[in-house]
């Protein structure tokens, strides 16, 4: 068994060159250290530019660290081995519109060299739990975006993960979609499975999340349990964002 | 392996599924059935004109096709965002150049297996005897040529953010090398000092396409070409194409993603 954390972050900076003349280089992440659970939900939060999406980067080998490292599982993020055990759902993106679902998910299962005996149930279950095996063997290009993004949560657990990172999961989606993924996510978190999640929406963070962490500027602000963080500062989470990253309201009630 | 298999199934699927292959198809039967519809008094010389003209179509089509379909190969999975979800397993970034090469040139294949049925069906119908050996050993030499291209579009494809512009760039060097390739050397000849040696070394380093064109030996019945100058060639092909993936791969190592 397995004993590493799902996530280790250890002293990471992710630093950008300068993309012009006269440009300084972008610190996008600054010593961030991050220990992530196993079996937890956790949330990260942060506005645009905040860091969020390069810590995700990172634990997904596309962007090298600039110092420090990150971990998954124990394997440096670095190896392709490290995502045997990782699922990941990039945020709106739209499948090969001339695969059906289920020759999209059986793709997917072949990259993680699922044996053919196994792969066809594998199937069957990542359907059966987003809800789409009555549409298994339409064209993906005739889905809605709602569905869209359910076949991408499917092509997240195809290999069964017990890590999955989910970019904005209920980004452009309507009441319904996002109420469909949320349950999603809160089945998977009664399995044990240990999710990462980005989120612009904060009631959904609270509704879902284990614990929190809130990133400005690169660099770690706070984290913690949502109701311990909400006694800690006598505040939501909503007005507690807003602290952290200082932001005065403008306009003020007469 | 098993990663680079997989990944090139779904460039196969896509040409397979989408229309453009189709579309190529029909018009060059569609020109080669009109033009030949014109031979009414069995002249050989217009028969001779019809697989001229269809095996230039041939060409055309699968230039553009190998051209377009790999073309937007990379830029579609960044696009739509399959990128990522594709990287984020455990597959490498050599793995999946490899997968788009093997994919687009064996999709190439089928496309140009179609093409040669109809041209050999044609021929056929319009008196020819059955030259199965010359027309496989043509197909061959043209499928290493799209091999070349192939690998040659995908390191572009790293250099050139639009795949419009990079298809545009390859076609332009393509159909460059093709008709002024072989002269090259020649014209070089008659110049003088850096001149000279710059086109010397454009005309050793470019991939000459032309060694691969057999449409002539067809069209007039020539004998088939000697199978070693063959192996020679795919030799020569699979070199640059090599060369090319390597800088594909090069250049994709060091491409930052962001997701």
């Amino acid at each position: 068994m397995n004993t590493h954390p799902p996530i280790e972050i250890r002293n990471l900076s992710v630093v950008y060159p300068s993309t012009g003349r006269g440009m300084p280089p972008k610190t996008a992440v600054a010593e961030l250290d991050l220990e992530i659970r196993p079996g937890e939900v956790f949330g990260l939060l942060g506005p645009n530019g905040a860091g969020k999406t390069t810590t995700m980067n990172v634990l997904l080998g596309f962007v090298n660290a600039t110092t420090g490292d990150a971990k998954i599982f124990g394997c440096t993020a670095r190896d392709p081995l490290a995502r045997q055990k990782l699922g990941y759902l990039p945020e709106m993106t739209y499948y090969y519109k001339f695969l059906t679902a289920e020759e999209l998910l059986r793709y997917y299962a072949r990259i993680f060299k699922i044996p053919k005996a196994q792969r066809e149930s594998r199937v069957d279950a990542a359907l059966k739990l987003v809800d789409l095996e009555h549409a298994r063997k339409r064209l993906i290009k005739t889905y809605s975006k709602g569905m869209q993004q359910r076949i991408g949560l499917a092509q997240a657990l195809i290999n069964d993960p017990g890590l999955l990172i989910l970019d904005e999961p209920t980004s452009g989606l309507d009441p319904v979609g996002r109420m469909q993924v949320r349950e999603i996510i809160t089945r998977l978190k009664d399995e044990g499975k240990t999710v990462l999640f980005s989120s612009h929406e904060l009631g959904e963070v609270e509704t879902v999340c284990d614990r929190v962490a809130i990133l400005h500027e690169g660099k770690l602000r706070v984290i913690g349990k949502v109701d311990s963080l909400a006694k800690e500062h006598n505040c939501g989470l909503e007005q507690l964002f807003l602290r952290v990253i200082g932001y005065q309201p403008k306009l003020k009630n007469n | 392996m098993e990663n680079i298999i997989v990944i090139a199934s779904i460039a196969l699927k896509e040409l397979v599924r989408r229309k453009d292959a189709y579309v190529l198809l029909i018009i060059t039967v569609l020109l080669t059935l009109i033009s030949g519809s014109v031979n009414m008094f069995g002249d050989l010389k217009m028969v001779r004109y019809v697989k001229e003209l269809c095996l230039l179509l041939v060409w055309i089509c699968t230039i553009i096709i190998a051209v377009t379909l790999t073309a937007r190969q990379l830029h579609a999975e960044r696009e739509s965002r399959t990128l990522f979800s594709l990287l984020s397993k455990p597959v490498s970034r050599n793995e999946l150049i490899l997968g788009k090469f093997f994919g687009c040139w064996f999709a190439c294949g089928l496309a140009l297996i179609a093409f040669y049925l109809f041209f050999v069906v044609t021929a056929v119908s319009r008196g020819e005897h059955w030259r199965l050996l010359e027309h496989f050993q043509a197909m061959w030499a043209h499928w290493i040529m799209l091999g070349i291209i192939v690998s040659m579009v995908l390191a572009g494809s790293l250099l050139f953010t639009a795949p419009s512009s990079n298809a545009t760039i390859c076609v332009v060097i393509i159909v460059g090398i093709l008709m002024l390739g072989r002269h090259l050397g020649k014209l070089a000849l008659h110049m003088g000092g850096l001149k000279q040696t710059i086109t010397l070394a454009v005309f050793y380093a470019m991939p000459h396409l032309e060694f691969y064109d057999l449409r002539d030996l067809i069209i007039h019945d020539w004998p088939m070409v000697k199978w070693n100058a063959i192996g020679l060639a795919t030799l020569y092909g699979m070199a640059y194409a090599a060369a090319f993936l390597g800088l594909a791969c090069f250049l994709f190592r060091r491409k930052p993603l962001n997701a």
